[in-house]
């Protein structure tokens, strides 16, 4: 018996030492976040110039909202920071987020990034487009009012590539389709791709490199993930081509960020929040390639590259309700 | 699996058997594991209750549209998979145990290695390789030509090939460490009585390892269902890849679990189909352990084609997926990139091989007196209850973590409704302590199939006399099962640790703020695409999980000299 009961021991006290660790010192604002670029750096920076520290959790978006609401008013988080607006909608929703009256962040985020009810704040903007290779399509065979919506028909057969229907950026892309076209419309197009045996890649970057590699013409991915690579390899063939310019503009989502309805330091977790929207921005959004929200910030060199490009405004409560459909509509029609 | 039909109570067979092996009714063991079933399932329960009162909207939909299809890649998934690691699995294990061909004696213990490779890596790897823009195909490309054919890599039977290559180990070690406790008499005996090798082979010993291989591949199958990384590299649509895309999508949580639940309902049918294929069979090495099977020095083309085979898996699993990390992690270093000297490293790693030790120690520790319990009182409730333990294997990680949540959350409700003030507060905002539990729960499988294994070589003669003899249960325990299921432990102890190191949902979602591992660091980078610098946190995972598949070789190759 007595090696069972060293090893009953051994894990009691690995166990308490654990605990140990963990409620050590703590940190004044602790940030949820499903956003992991470079955060580290911007938060260093915001302790440098305020004193204020910050610490931050990684995870999923929809798991950290899970683990917020099972917390309930325990939580030692403060932000709850995702990469998506239907997660930022959905806690607003689910009463977890805090109103802020915060003059600053209105000013600093526009509109058509922000919760309406002020609960939340776009950060930064990544654009969802039309990325093809110059060496096998003219961008004139692009439809410029409707991009998204033409690649469902017949001249696109076999020469794209999407991301699977279990990525939030797809679920958001045909949400916003239904949005526009309402649901009949959409679920012709996304037939219509699925009918293109268009490729389906669980992964951006191989979107990318398998258009580079000439075996598929076009696909739809996020910008920052383009800029990545031509940082990495500048003879990549492949182009942007901003969707829906003659129309209601490329698809973008935000990654964003709200105050903690059980937060026990508001005020200063809403200070983090405008530093990120304004000063912060670059700090926040250059380390990925991202599009600041705040239009007196500049994007970096790299996507600065790609063009002006006109967006369609988020609208979280469409997506977010409009995302379970998007799912339901990719099911039925047999997009994986 | 009795079907035995009602007859005088004093005759059952089962009491019978109680008789013979001298255990009684001993209801504090029973209790010990009534208690640890009920600790491990209510968590499951907990997210799972939904499928009690399903939503028939979601599943009149379901049905309608994913599902047939979903169940269609599941049950597809898993026959493959069962194809492929019994095939590698049982097939490597009597190539290496009962022959000698240059190489075999180093293969016995190499072919463990792909063990501490995670499976969503080797996917990645194996993507990297054979997709369109990877070497092969880019190669084919330039010689033959852009329209040259190539197979279908993101398909069902890719994903197959990569999930077997990822979990024979647990086949082979189970029916490795069968073939060395197997007496060699009853091999020899069929021998002597004129049967061929392969006859013996297939009449005797595949029989007699028969529980280890049903043990191995109920825990492949399990780990097979919960697979939600894999899968979708190569656009296999499993059921639990409909959880994930009904909880994130939807944002329905509770439809989600609904559909954990039938993930739980497959994992019942692999632990029943697994008891079927014991069947009744019982069979018990005589006297002490067994000196293991005589081996066959091949000769010849076999000598080479033997060693051959071994060289092709050890590479697909181990080799390309390890050399290509390196030349990532390499790369990294090259460009200055790395981040081997960032100072945070050497937490991580602490952090990691604590949870993986505490797991470890936990669930063998938990397993062990689940089955030695079962040993002892022998009764219906007992035994349902010790495969009740094993149910948390087949949930989701991310189903079980949320489960611990809510189950903490309910626990802190009812002490302050007691009037203890805060309740447990700090368990709720993540610990160590929930990680544990998650643990526990999630990998007691583990454990008890290995260490059960093992037992059920254990004759019950031997249990009986000790009892007879007047030892007490816990004096049984410590010094004639442990020693004699000591393989089953240490495998119980390799399997978790390694698993506990490699798993990631659990982790994410409990720890603690400022508490990260190196899974969760991998997460980081890879979630971002950046292989580059998430090779080197995979492979030291890679490097710490070889820590105990060699702790556990070095004890097997003692044995082996024995």
């Amino acid at each position: 018996m007595r090696p069972l009961v060293l090893a009953m021991v051994a894990a009691l006290m690995f166990g308490l030492a654990g605990c140990g660790i963990l409620f050590g010192e703590e940190a004044d604002i602790q940030v949820y976040t499903g956003r992991h670029y470079d955060l580290e750096q911007a938060f260093t920076k915001f302790t440098d110039e305020t004193g204020i520290t910050v610490e931050f959790l990684n995870g999923e978006d929809a798991e950290l909202r899970e683990r917020i609401s099972a917390e309930g008013e325990d939580t030692p988080g403060d932000i709850y920071m995702t990469v998506d607006a239907g997660n930022l909608w959905k806690a607003g929703e689910e009463g977890l987020l805090a109103k802020l009256n915060s003059t600053q962040l209105n000013d600093a985020v526009p509109e058509a990034l922000r919760d309406p009810e002020q609960r939340w704040y776009g950060l930064s903007m990544r654009a969802r487009t039309v990325m093809y290779n110059p060496k096998k399509v003219d961008p004139s065979e692009f439809d410029t009012t409707n991009t998204y919506a033409d690649l469902a028909k017949p001249k696109w057969q076999g020469r794209l590539c999407m991301r699977d229907s279990t990525e939030s950026y797809t679920q958001s892309l045909v949400a916003s389709l239904i949005a526009a076209h309402g649901e009949k419309r959409a679920k012709d197009i996304v037939k219509g791709w699925v009918e293109n045996d268009t490729e389906i890649i669980d992964n951006d970057i191989q979107i990318l490199e398998n258009i580079d590699a000439g075996t598929c013409d076009v696909g739809i991915t996020n910008h920052y993930y383009l800029a990545r690579l031509l940082a990495e390899n500048p003879d990549l063939s492949v182009t942007p081509f901003w969707a829906n310019q003659g129309g209601r503009g490329t698809h973008v989502n935000i990654s964003g960020a709200g105050v903690l309805a059980n937060s026990d330091n508001k005020k200063q977790a809403q200070r983090l929040i405008e530093w990120l929207a304004t000063k912060g921005q670059n700090a926040f959004v250059d380390g990925n390639h991202e599009y600041p929200v705040n239009p007196d910030v500049e994007p970096e060199p790299t996507i600065k590259k790609f063009g002006e490009f006109d967006y369609e405004p988020i609208n979280a409560r469409a997506y977010g309700a409009l995302n379970s459909k998007a799912v339901q509509l990719m099911n039925e029609v047999g997009y994986e | 699996m009795s079907t035995t039909a009602p007859a005088p109570p004093r005759a059952t067979p089962e009491r019978l058997a109680r008789a013979r092996r001298g255990t009684g009714r001993r209801f504090g063991w029973t209790l010990l594991v009534g208690a640890v079933a009920v600790f491990v399932v209510i968590p499951v329960a907990e997210v799972t209750a939904g499928v009690l009162t399903p939503t028939p909207d979601l599943w009149a939909r379901l049905w309608s549209t994913v599902l047939p299809g979903m169940l269609g890649d599941t049950l597809a998934l898993m026959f493959g998979v069962t194809v492929g690691t019994l095939v590698l699995g049982a097939g490597l294990a009597w190539l290496v145990t009962v022959h000698s061909f240059p190489g075999s004696r180093i293969f016995r213990w190499l072919l463990v290695l792909p063990l501490a490779m995670p499976a969503y890596v080797l996917g990645f790897v194996f993507l990297a390789i054979f997709d369109a823009p990877g070497p092969i195909q880019t190669g084919l490309r330039a010689m033959f030509g852009q329209d040259v054919w190539f197979p279908d890599v993101r398909s069902l039977p890719a994903a197959a090939l990569v999930l077997s290559l990822a979990l024979y180990p647990y086949v082979y070690l189970l029916v490795r460490s069968a073939l060395l406790e197997q007496a060699p008499a009853t091999f020899d005996a069929a021998r002597t009585l004129g049967a061929s090798r392969t006859r013996a082979a297939v009449r005797v010993v595949l029989p007699l390892a028969r529980p280890s291989l049903a043990a191995g591949l109920a825990l492949v199958l399990m780990e097979t269902l919960t697979d939600f990384a894999t899968v979708s590299y190569f656009n296999v649509q499993t059921v639990s890849v409909g959880v994930y895309q009904v909880w994130k999508g939807q944002f329905d949580r509770a439809a989600a679990t609904e559909l954990a639940g039938l993930v739980l309902l497959f994992a019942v049918a692999v632990i029943a189909v697994e008891r079927l294929l014991r069947g009744r069979a019982r069979y018990h090495q005589k006297g002490g352990r067994g000196r293991g099977l005589a081996t066959v020095r091949l000769t010849g083309a076999h000598r080479w084609l033997a060693t051959g085979t071994c060289v092709a898996v050890l590479a697909a699993a181990f080799g390309l997926p390890a050399a290509q990390l390196l030349w990532w992690a390499g790369g990294d270093l090259l460009t200055g990139a790395t981040n081997l000297l960032d100072p945070r490293y050497a937490g991580y790693l602490t952090n990691s091989l604590i949870v993986g030790a505490v797991a470890a120690a936990s669930c063998a520790v938990i397993g062990l007196l689940v089955a030695h319990s079962t040993r002892m009182t022998g009764g219906k409730i007992t035994t349902i209850a010790a495969h009740a333990t094993t149910v948390g294997y087949a949930i989701p990680g991310v189903v079980v973590a949320i489960g611990v949540l809510i189950a903490f959350a309910h626990l802190d409700t009812a002490l302050e409704a007691l009037g203890v003030p805060g309740g447990t507060g700090l368990l709720v905002t993540g610990s160590v302590i929930g990680i544990m539990y998650a643990y526990i729960v999630r990998f007691l499988a583990l454990s008890y199939h290995s260490i059960d294994a093992s037992f059920t070589k254990v004759s019950p003669a031997m249990t009986a006399s000790a009892l007879s003899l007047g030892a007490s249960p816990a004096r049984v325990l410590g010094r004639v099962h442990l020693p004699l299921v000591r393989t089953g432990v240490v495998t119980a102890l390799v399997l978790v640790t390694i698993d506990a190191l490699k798993e990631l949902p659990i982790v994410l979602l409990l720890r603690p703020f400022g508490f990260d591992t190196l899974s969760v660091w991998t997460y980081q980078l890879a979630s971002e695409n950046r292989w580059e610098s998430a090779a080197l946190p995979a492979l030291t995972i890679v490097a710490v999980a070889l820590v105990p598949v060699v702790l556990l070789i070095g004890k097997d190759r003692l044995e082996g000299a024995r």
